[in-house]
């Protein structure tokens, strides 16, 4: 029915109806319907949604990456992290005088280690378009500062994974030192407001959800659009034939660049997202197992298909919130069972599984 | 004439034979003569095992009395009782009313005739009752105890004792330091004797000697010289000086910066071996990596948790055998080498084997095994740390001056680095499965047209690399929490020392450890060591841009990916 | 309303979209020379690839490159575009520019394009895009973005795609393709650059004889217009296209010539068939 005006990419029409009603049926239920109804969800589900949606953001940032320029990133988490801290720092700034010490200037932390006044790096952050320009803007400067050391030397394939995996464990030693003053070890936490409205209220979590949703579909669309446009051709050949690329004129390492930056930013949006719905920042969403984990939701889906990354870290993480619950010490094992298996018998993610088992939607 | 000539000669034996005999004959005498002044004798001066049974006496200057004329008896069990006596370990037993030295066995105490070590057996602790010295007695026994030690033959013992009087020092035992001074051979008893008598000089009112004592001290590494002489050239609130002579203070100002100069070497000298120590721990954990990843080009990821089942491995080999810790830790060497190679072997053959040629996924694939392995340990022996002992040959330090100590297990671990790296050289170059590895790095196709059977090379150097990191797990046990995070603590560094040194060249890989190791220690005091570790972090991202191949790069028509 | 309609047209591209590809410093050919190696040598592990060579190519001008193997071939090809850097000797592309100094999509960009020994088309791409990536314009990344074909441009693939004889074939993925066709694609790849100078190695390696005349009729047919040089093994085809051939031995020239000349050379026949 619907499905039918995506022509040839029904994959991602479905995919993409399905986000949209997320989307809205959710946050609408959770605000018409009262605690008692079947079609109520509680502010727990919603914030659970929520937070897989900015995974599934996440997920699509390195699938742009990886699936389609062939980069394996193993600290994704950092451009997470940073479009985090920059978000979790503008709601530090909207507690004022409500913390502990009740010091209207500076964050509890900062008294606590007597500090006198704020950094220049935390000036703006109290007005939320600066912040949410940071929120782009400090990852897009990583991704390009690296990047363009990378690049431009050639470091590719493992090489290029394990140093951009060096990268997030230095950034994530050096989060966890105090005198950085990103709140150390705690990172930042205990927000109360998002541009003036409580963050512990149901209209401002089902608005939360809402806009991850908007931004996702968004996300998801600019992505589809940008994957078939020339650059997107000239990245996909990148990914399968580097020098060829080279030979025929096109100076790859700024196309890697480019998608690279543009990717990071992506993965900024996620972060910045994900930390109201949590209410928590802190140095462990640098460390290496969370960009791995990424990697497993993008090749659980399947890469270089956009929608396959969707499906993934949602899937993923929706077993994760049902094992850790039931049965904690499983979690690992199927974690690393899943990063086995994938790699060996399902190198297309369950799409490509799909795909071969029924031919794709195309052909029924 | 005949007699005459041989008179001489029988002058020379009577003299001899009463040169023999008198002596005995007054011993006789006073044996039998003077025998009924011996009792007055007893009283005034006790025999040993009574001087003993006077430290029961309550009074503490009695008692005090008492341990200063045992020490008068040259017996060799004073040492042991006066030690007992200032560790609390002299007790009385209300038994049998005498001095027993006791040792706490089980809630019972093991107790033993102070006099002459005669085992006593078990009692309880009722049944014996302490004897009591306060603290300015135990300072006077150490003193004693140090006194006695002078003359022991081992000059470990003759040091220590110098060491303690030189605590608190006095004219008395001052004299007893110079006399040993004069003939003491041993060297570093020798040096801390100068040290001593120079401190002392100082103390003197004619500033000659004052000058002597700040020469000698000059050439001594000491912290306490350093203090003395730091004291002569200080100022008090008022303007002054505390030493009024210019002289004196101008050369105690030039032996400071002497001595400065020297700790500074010193200081450097430790800098650089706690680098080699940090590198030798970096290598043996990096070196099995360099056999995976750089000769055969296997991402693995699960390579430190290769070094976690070596760690784990001594802990078991330690519970097995809790009473020989030292026996155990060789132990474990051979048995952290097979079970992580085994471990090793079964991944190669059920996994890797399958992703040869997609490196990417390689590294995904064996990055799940690394969490299994770490959820496994997790279940079976807990998530908790365990603690693994240090045997006692490898705990405790080479102090070589105040300013220098080295401490064994780092030293141990560096040594036990190098061999290693000998070892894998060795099965590198002059085995077969050395040769076949080479050849079938260096060109898969063509090894397997001559034959090589190439899987099993792969397995069995998938399994040396692995069990290498076994062996390394061991080393690591000896410095670090044995946990289930072991090796994830370790697997960043790892790569960075393999990728460093240039992939496929195992000296690489020893000089980047190394390399690593120092610049960590070296930026330590300037910038802490999370930000010295993240300084060398970045330092390496910024390297391989420059060499993307590393340090030792190789060149050729063939290096072309 | 009606003034704004023209920016609304999604087929419309503008001037700042599809500027024409900026070179620098204009290739200078004004010596008739449009290619200068001199002196040229690099060693891998003290085995000499090539050995103080000296090259000059006419502009406009076939040149066939023979020799037997490791003669130093592909690193020729290699040095001119720029992926391997001579240890001595000077490279110069017309009067004025040092290939030395550029990358290999500088170089690229230039005018110098090459065709692999091993087919290299993209092969998760279709015929067509294979063509439209390879086609001259700007080559910086936003303009990738926004860029669109115009009719001009579509028209120059569908004239490729009529060389190459891929009409039919330009929606299938260039993976499918067979050896020859790959190579014949590849070689349409180099024709939409519109290069100045191509290094063509090996093209007509596992074609049939029937396609290998016609990749000798396509290669005649740009004599003139582009610079080219051949690098083959088939003496046959050779013979068929060549007017001067190079004979390269352990690095360096041996001898030039006709076809003819070559072949008789005492020389090049003790090299080719020794002693």
């Amino acid at each position: 029915m619907l499905l039918k005006y995506f022509g040839n990419d029904k994959e991602f029409g479905f995919v993409l109806l399905l986000l949209a009603a997320v989307t809205i049926i959710i946050p609408l239920c959770n605000l018409i319907f009262s605690t008692g109804s079947v079609f109520y969800f509680s502010a727990y589900t919603v914030s659970l949604i929520g937070k897989y949606l900015t995974f599934a953001l996440l997920a699509l940032s390195l699938d742009l990456i990886w699936g389609y320029c062939g980069i394996l990133v193993l600290g994704q988490g950092a451009f997470f992290a940073l479009g985090g801290y920059a978000m979790g720092m503008y709601l530090m700034r909207q507690i004022g005088d409500r913390g502990v010490y009740g010091n209207p200037d500076l964050p509890d932390f900062m008294v606590f280690l007597n500090w006198k006044e704020l950094p220049w790096y935390w000036l703006g952050f109290d007005s939320f378009p600066f912040a949410m320009l940071m929120v782009m803007l400090a990852p897009a400067i990583l991704a390009f500062v690296f990047g363009w050391l990378t690049f431009r030397s050639r470091v590719t394939g493992v090489y290029l994974s394990i140093i951009s995996q060096a990268m997030t464990y230095a950034l994530l030693l050096a989060f966890f030192r105090n005198e950085m003053g990103f709140g150390g070890n705690n990172g930042l936490t205990d927000f109360k407001d998002i541009i003036g409205f409580s963050l512990q209220s149901d209209n401002v979590r089902a608005l939360l959800l809402m806009s991850s949703g908007l931004i996702l579909i968004a996300a998801f669309m600019l992505c589809r659009w940008l994957v078939k446009t020339r650059l997107g051709r000239v990245v996909t050949a990148i990914r399968d034939h580097e020098s060829r690329v080279r030979f025929l004129g096109y100076r790859v390492e700024m196309f890697k660049l480019w998608i690279f930056v543009f990717s990071a930013i992506l993965a900024g949006l996620a972060g910045a997202l994900y930390v109201p719905q949590v209410g928590i920042i802190n140095p462990s969403e640098f460390s290496p197992l969370i960009s791995l984990e990424i990697v497993v939701w993008v090749a659980v889906g399947g890469r270089g298909t956009l929608y396959g990354a969707i499906i993934g870290a949602i899937l993923v993480n929706y077993s994760k919130t049902v094992l850790t619950g039931l049965l904690p010490e499983v979690w690992l094992f199927t974690l690393g069972a899943v990063f086995i298996l994938t790699t060996i018998y399902m190198p297309d993610g369950l799409v490509g599984l799909w795909k071969s088992k029924t031919g794709g939607l195309n052909h029924e | 004439m005949k007699y005459r000539v041989m008179c001489p000669v029988r002058m020379v034996l009577w003299v001899l034979i009463f040169g023999f005999i008198k002596p005995a004959y007054s011993q006789l005498d006073e044996i039998d003569f003077i025998a009924p002044v011996v009792g007055q004798q007893e009283i005034e001066k006790p025999t040993y095992s009574e001087t003993i049974l006077n430290l029961k006496i309550r009074s503490l200057s009695k008692k005090g009395q008492a341990i200063e004329r045992l020490v008068t008896f040259q017996n060799p069990q004073t040492i042991n009782i006066l030690q007992a006596l200032a560790d609390g370990y002299l007790f009385e037993s209300r038994e049998y009313g005498s001095i027993v030295i006791a040792s706490s066995k089980e809630n019972q105490y093991a107790i033993v005739l102070a006099e002459d070590n005669s085992q006593l057996g078990l009692v309880e602790r009722s049944a014996i009752k302490k004897i009591k010295i306060n603290n300015s007695i135990r300072s006077k026994i150490r003193r004693l105890i140090a006194k006695l030690h002078l003359n022991s033959v081992d000059p470990n013992l003759r040091l220590l004792a110098v060491k303690t009087l030189s605590k608190a020092i006095n004219q008395d035992s001052l004299n007893i330091l110079k006399i040993l001074a004069e003939t003491e051979r041993d060297e570093s008893v020798l040096d801390t004797l100068q040290l001593v008598i120079a401190l002392d000089k100082l103390k003197s009112t004619d500033r000659l000697i004052r000058l002597e004592g700040i020469e000698t001290l000059k050439e001594k590494t000491s912290l306490e010289a350093v203090n003395r002489l730091q004291a002569i050239i200080e100022q008090n609130s008022n303007g002054q000086f505390l030493e009024a002579d210019t002289e004196v203070r101008k050369q105690a100002k030039s032996a400071l910066v002497k001595i400065e100069a020297r700790l500074q070497v010193y200081q450097a000298a430790e800098t650089v071996f706690f680098g080699f120590s940090l590198g030798a721990v970096l290598v043996l954990a990096a070196i099995g990596l360099a056999i995976t990843f750089g000769v055969m080009g296997v991402i693995n990821m699960a390579h430190g948790e290769m070094m976690m089942l070596g760690a784990y491995t001594t802990y078991v080999v330690q519970q097995i055998m809790p009473h020989h810790i030292g026996l155990s830790i060789i132990l474990a060497i051979p048995a952290a080498f097979m079970v992580s190679g085994l471990i090793g072997i079964v991944i190669e053959r059920g996994i890797i084997r399958h992703l040869y040629g997609r490196p990417l996924e390689t590294l995904l694939a064996t990055f799940g095994v690394s969490l299994v392995l770490q959820q496994t340990v997790r279940s079976v022996f807990s998530p908790l740390n365990r603690s693994v002992i240090t045997p006692e040959w490898m705990s405790g330090s080479w102090q070589i001056n105040d300013f220098l100590s080295l401490t064994w297990n780092r030293l141990y671990i560096l040594v036990f680095c190098l061999l290693v790296f000998a070892f894998l050289l060795q099965i590198l170059k002059r085995t077969r499965l050395g040769l076949e590895v080479r050849a079938v790095s260096q060109n898969r196709n063509m090894a397997k047209a001559m034959g090589i059977p190439t899987g099993r090379v792969d397995a069995m150097t998938f399994g040396l690399g692995s069990g290498i990191a076994g062996v390394a797990g061991v080393a690591l046990s000896q410095i670090t929490n044995v946990g289930p995070n072991l090796g994830q603590a370790y697997i960043v560094d790892c790569f960075m020392v393999v990728v460093f040194g240039g992939v496929g060249n195992l000296w690489g890989t020893l000089i980047a450890g190394f390399v690593l190791g120092i610049a960590n220690k070296v930026l330590e005091p300037f910038a802490g060591a999370v930000l010295a570790k993240i300084l060398v972090l970045i330092f390496i991202i910024l390297f391989i841009q420059k060499r993307p191949r590393g340090l030792f790069l190789q060149k050729g028509r063939g290096v072309e990916s | 309303m009606s003034n704004t309609k023209p920016f609304l047209n999604r087929y419309q591209t503008y001037d700042f979209v599809n500027r024409n590809p900026v070179i620098k410093n204009k290739v200078d050919v004004s010596h008739g020379t449009v290619l200068y190696m001199e002196g040229v040598s690099i060693s891998f592990d003290g085995f000499k690839a090539l050995n103080d060579l000296s090259l000059y190519i006419n502009d406009g001008e076939l040149r066939c490159l023979i020799g037997p193997n490791g003669a130093g071939k592909t690193t020729l090809m290699d040095v001119i575009t720029g992926k391997t850097k001579p240890d001595a000797g000077s490279v110069y592309f017309g009067q004025t520019i040092d290939l030395l100094q550029m990358d290999e999509s500088e170089i690229a960009r230039a005018g110098i394009c090459r065709k692999f020994q091993k087919p290299s088309v993209f092969e998760k791409l279709s015929v067509f895009e294979n063509l439209e990536l390879s086609m001259q314009s700007n080559r910086g990344t936003w303009v990738a973005l926004f860029a669109s074909l115009n009719s001009e441009q579509r028209d120059r693939i569908d004239e490729v795609l009529e060389i190459i004889g891929m009409t039919a074939l330009r929606f299938q993925s260039a993976g499918i393709l067979s050896h020859g066709q790959k190579q014949w694609l590849e070689i349409g790849m180099l024709l939409m650059q519109k290069p100045r100078v191509m290094l063509v190695d090996e093209p007509v390696a596992g074609m049939t004889n029937q396609e290998i005349d016609r990749t000798a009729e396509l290669l005649l047919s740009l004599e003139g217009k582009h610079s080219v040089i051949v690098v083959e093994h088939d003496m046959e085809f050779i013979r068929s296209i060549a007017k001067k051939v190079t004979v390269l031995h352990e690095g360096s020239v041996l001898t030039e010539g006709t076809m003819d000349e070559v072949q008789n050379d005492p020389r090049v026949i003790q090299v080719y068939l020794g002693e």
